[in-house]
């Protein structure tokens, strides 16, 4: 008796595992509004495994979604793992491009390199991200900041909401007399690395922390991702943080005007965030696209937080079976139409100057 | 107070004086409109709900206390005290409880639909309301039934050597690091996974390439539910009467023979409870998952290849997403794990109340 | 386990009662011949398998210990700082590696010690309330009662806490700032987001369960005489606990706290979803901050580099070294009782 109720369970198991193996699907059907992307994407199967940053994950999901549904003898997979581990696995061969929002070290170079029989690592810069100052403070929507407040604020110097220098920034906005809570990336981040670098250029004075990708200033608190960040500051009155703008659309967070080099309070927008990457240095040599950012750049105009996130790949010495998909999908990706589709996400576009550039190099790669 | 002095008592002085069986609710009442006049309308100390309710409570006690004092004297008092106290711990507790119960319900529903349940995540972005947890359920399902296949039998194995054969220190050993490893933290295990199998063992099987995979979850669930399985087959072979096994003997029955189809079945129904509770603790777990299984958007049948997603651990990612369709998902999975932990907890109960062993 | 017949030859063996009542009066001889003794290849085969089981649960948990140190041991060598005294953690800067124990083990054990001074006197309350207050028929229902509360999956009260838990604690760090702002515990003025006591009150609420189920095992078991004994005594129904029950249960009680220390020690995803996840050693409960061993190892993993990992596994070894003195302790303590061993799982 006893044998048959187990018995019974196991079969009601096994009956429920069988259907739910039955019914599953990945084909998730495209949703009607703002998916009709992939125009113009030139058909190539086969598969790629590519890693990295976070911070062009939604870029990656919505070209690869666009691909996939355009194509459905590819299967791309990005994994956003970070920009330290897509760099290791792209030197260790296992990822065959790596997205990052930092260059290769100096000191990876040369095996990275190695791995690209003939050619060199190459950065593409693909994907602008501008990194979006959030608030939420009561009665003050549209805050505007310079960097020195910035600093002070995310270092602690300044606590209060109603500080003579956010009042000194905003004459005309209702200030509480609240606590400042800051939020910061809780594991290292390429954002943090970004952030910290434009407030110890554009700051120099109140920001002594340098860069890095640890958060190293005290207090404030600490949350995973730019979702966890974003989440934070939009379940909390009276704080401030920093992500990706990406996360601050989807999350409808109030962005805050930066102070730039033209002695202007800019406001994020693709176009703002854009000249800042146009007036850009390029550093890199040969084929390599790496860029150096002027984050105290005097363009008129130009929102100067921004973070270029890069695609890493071999100029030559690609896998020869995977090289035609690796350069078609690479090719929609620096599109103009690849551009557009993941503008609604809160990327900027490329610079025409920049994009062209880097669709010419996507062609030659071998 | 009874006096006890030898002489004639008055009939009334035998019974202790008790307070009137309504003198509780009344105090509580007068207790709760003073809070309420107090704190709530009049502003002392604050005055929110949370606070009322505490000021209630503690002039309940002490009020209770005072009353009982005067009439049943200081003994009554604090034995009226003590279980009022003890009452309202009960009551505390059930606050969390009943709070997780309905935000599950209410924040739950709004995704229980067909798509959440046969539709991955795949191809969703961060605007798109659809998608799913399929794949974190089948890969829930496999790493738990895997870390079942291998926990079962040895963690019935190992307490049949503490039981049936170990002698001495080994056993005693054994038993005591069974125990020991009760405790073992969930991301301990998880990152002796990562060690051990992921790092050390599947690059070389794997050229180079650490294997983070649906098994190596299922390993990190075995070292949690090695230990429960073995435990509670361990209390249940002592419940077996040792009649029951001598009888065996005393037909000639080798002693394999004699544990494998005399002991174990007599003890199975508790064995079996053992086990499903083991499970219910396991596919609940997030970190060792988070550690050792990857994650991963899409639909993956192989758990020895490739990244796997499992329930908990969508919920944990889904829970930190930024977007608006993130959090109704992360909060319908909870519901449908919990409701999975929960079928299994309560099958496991009834099973064992079925299948009690006479002690 | 596919064991398809009840093989004792008992009369009438149709089901666990028949089995029951053989147990309890044997039958005298059976019925038929003794089978002759045959020493079984099986035997020896048996005997290994399940000796080779036991060995295992010894080999894992060495292996843990082990691999744990092995891979520990790079990160550590890499450390410019002196990882039990250092609070910082940047295990991933490619240069000049800077970690350190300290913070985060203070607020490993902070965290854990608040929430079980809130947790503790409630546990034993519910565990009188279960074993010596509420009737017998009721007390196995609340009972079950508690037991879904350690059903529910860490996950979900982390959910539950980051959702529902901030907005009250943070009136009520302010509430206690306000009123008893003078003592260093309650110090910070603000801002009060996630903190030490947003993480010690979910930890207390998941620790409850298991110091409830350990503790109500204990008074269950004391022993009817000495509770007659009060009661006949005239001792009121607390008097009767007071000293009966609880001098008895005492360090199954002990025990009982040490086992939730254990768990809360250990608990990651909640407290990773509630903590600040700052750096800082400070007594203070209300200001934002907080932060543990295995937290840290579940919000740093995805973003480490190969040090990073190793890094998080070093900590995790001084984690798996803390609640194991915690677990053997309180293991000891038990088995000192022998009158509970086999009960206290």
């Amino acid at each position: 008796m006893n044998l048959k109720r187990h018995g019974m369970v196991v079969g009601v198991a096994v009956a429920a595992s069988l259907a739910l193996a039955a019914c599953g699907s990945d084909n998730n059907p495209p949703v009607a509004a703002g998916a009709t992307g992939g125009a113009g994407i030139d058909c190539v199967g086969g598969s790629l495994t590519a890693q990295g940053s976070t911070a062009q994950l939604n870029a990656m999901n919505q070209w690869i979604k666009d691909y996939q549904s355009r194509c459905s003898g590819a299967q791309i997979n990005y994994q956003g793992t970070g920009s330290g581990a897509g760099q290791q696995a792209f030197i260790g061969g296992t990822a065959d491009f790596a997205g990052s929002d930092s260059p290769v070290k100096d000191a990876d170079l040369p095996r990275a390199n190695a791995r690209c029989a003939g050619g060199q690592a190459i950065h593409l810069p693909m994907v602008v991200g501008p990194i979006a100052v959030v608030t939420n403070v009561d009665g003050a929507k549209d805050l505007r900041f310079k960097p020195a407040t910035l600093a002070k604020i995310f270092s602690g110097k300044i606590t209060k909401w109603d500080d003579p220098a956010i009042k000194a920034d905003n004459p005309d906005a209702a200030l509480p007399s609240t606590p400042i809570l800051a939020v910061h990336r809780a594991e290292a981040s390429g954002t943090t690395d970004n952030f910290t670098k434009y407030l110890a250029a554009a700051a120099p004075n109140d920001w002594t922390y340098g860069h890095d990708t640890a958060w190293k200033a005290p207090g404030g608190q600490a949350e995973k991702g730019s979702d966890g960040v974003s989440a934070a500051v939009s379940k909390t009155t009276g704080s401030i943080g920093y992500v990706e703008w990406s996360f601050a659309q989807v999350d409808n967070l109030n962005v805050a005007k930066i102070h730039n080099g033209a002695g202007e309070y800019a406001a994020l927008s693709g176009d703002s965030a854009g000249k800042t990457i146009a007036s850009a240095k390029r550093t890199g040599t040969g084929d390599d696209l790496k860029l150096s950012i002027d984050y105290t750049t005097k363009a008129p105009g130009a929102y100067p937080i921004v973070l270029v996130t890069y695609e890493i790949v071999c100029s030559k010495g690609n896998d020869a079976g995977k090289l035609p998909l690796l350069k078609s999908f690479l090719t929609y990706a620096s599109s103009a139409a690849g551009q557009q589709a993941v503008t609604r996400f809160g990327y900027a576009p490329l610079p025409d100057t920049v994009r062209t550039t880097v669709a010419s190099t996507v062609s030659s790669l071998g | 107070m009874t006096t006890v002095t030898g002489t004639v008592v008055p009939r009334r002085d035998l019974r202790p004086r008790r307070l009137p069986s309504w003198s509780p609710a009344l105090v509580a009442a007068l207790a709760a409109t003073v809070a309420v006049l107090a704190v709530r309308l009049g502003g002392l100390l604050g005055g929110g709900w949370a606070l009322t309710t505490v000021v209630a409570v503690a002039l309940f006690l002490t009020g209770l206390g005072t009353a009982s004092r005067l009439v049943e004297g200081a003994r009554s008092a604090r034995d009226r005290v003590a279980t009022a106290l003890v009452y309202s711990a009960f009551t505390l507790a059930l606050l969390p409880l009943v709070s997780v119960a309905a935000t599950l319900v209410a924040r739950g529903v709004s995704r229980l639909d067909g798509t959440f349940f046969s539709h991955s995540m795949r191809n969703i972005t961060a605007f798109d309301s659809a998608g799913g947890a399929y794949h974190a359920i089948v890969g829930t399902v496999e790493q738990v039934g895997i870390a079942v296949m291998i926990t079962v039998p040895l963690g019935v194995a190992a307490a049949v050597y503490v039981v049936e054969y170990g002698r001495g220190g080994l056993a005693r050993a054994i038993q005591f690091v069974v125990d020991v490893m009760t405790g073992v933290p969930s991301i301990v295990a998880g990152l002796f996974v990562l060690a051990f199998w992921v790092l050390v063992v599947t690059p070389v099987i794997n050229d180079g390439r650490p294997g983070y995979s649906g098994f190596a979850a299922a390993l990190a669930l075995s070292v949690l539910m090695l230990p429960t399985v073995t435990r509670s087959t361990e209390e249940m072979l002592r419940l077996v009467p040792a009649t029951l096994r001598e009888g065996a003997y005393a037909l000639g029955i080798a002693k394999w023979k004699t544990v494998a189809r005399v002991v174990l079945p007599a003890a199975r129904g508790g064995i079996v409870t053992g086990v499903m509770l083991a499970i219910a603790r396991a596919a609940g777990e997030t970190a060792p998952v988070l550690l050792v299984a990857g994650g991963n958007p899409a639909i993956n049948f192989n758990p020895f290849r490739d990244s796997q997603a499992s329930l908990s651990l969508f919920i944990y990612d889904q829970a930190g997403l930024a977007s608006k369709y993130g959090p109704p998902r992360a909060w319908t999975a909870a519901l449908t794990l919990v409701a999975l932990v929960l079928a299994l907890t309560v099958a496991a109960k009834l099973l064992s109340r079925r299948t009690r062993l006479p002690r | 386990m596919a064991q398809v017949t009840y093989p004792v030859k008992v009369r009438d063996d149709r089901d666990d009662q028949a089995v029951r009542s053989a147990a309890e009066s044997p039958p005298l001889g059976g019925g038929g011949a003794l089978p002759l003794r045959r020493r079984s290849g099986a035997e020896p085969v048996f005997r290994a398998l399940s000796t080779g089981a036991g060995m295992t649960v010894l080999a894992i948990i060495v292996a843990i210990a082990l691999f744990l140190v092995v891979q520990a041991v790079p990160a550590l060598r890499a450390d410019r700082a002196n990882f039990f005294t250092e609070r910082v953690w940047y295990p991933n800067d490619p240069t000049a590696p800077r970690f350190g124990i300290a913070a985060l083990a203070v607020g490993t054990l902070l965290t854990s010690t608040v929430a079980l001074l809130m947790a503790v006197p409630v546990a034993l309350g519910i565990a009188l309330c279960l074993s010596h207050y509420a009737p017998r028929r009721l007390a196995g229902a609340l009972a079950f009662v508690v037991d879904l509360l350690a059903a529910v999956p860490s996950i979900v009260f982390g959910l539950w806490g980051r959702d529902y838990l901030v907005g009250p604690v943070r009136d009520l760090s302010a509430w206690l700032h306000a009123h008893l702002g003078s003592l260093p515990i309650f110090g910070s003025g603000g801002p009060y987001g996630k903190s030490v006591l947003l993480g010690s009150i979910v930890l207390a609420i998941m620790v409850l369960p298991i110091v409830t189920a350990l503790s109500r095992e204990v008074f269950v078991q004391t022993p009817a005489t000495s509770r007659e004994a009060a009661l006949a005594l005239g001792a009121t129904r607390w008097e009767m606990v007071r000293t009966a029950v609880l001098p008895y249960a005492r360090p199954g009680v002990l025990a009982a706290i040490m086992l939730g220390l254990g768990r809360a020690l250990g608990e990651t995803i909640a407290l990773a979803l509630v903590l600040g996840n700052t750096f800082t050693i400070s007594a203070d409960l209300i200001g934002n901050g907080g932060n543990s061993i295995a937290a840290n190892i579940a919000n740093q993993f995805g973003e480490a580099n190969a040090t990073g990992r190793s890094a998080l596994i070093a900590s995790g070894l001084v984690l798996f070294a803390i609640t194991l003195a915690v677990n053997v302790t309180a293991r000891i303590v038990v088995y000192r009782r022998r009158e509970f061993v086999g009960s206290a799982g």
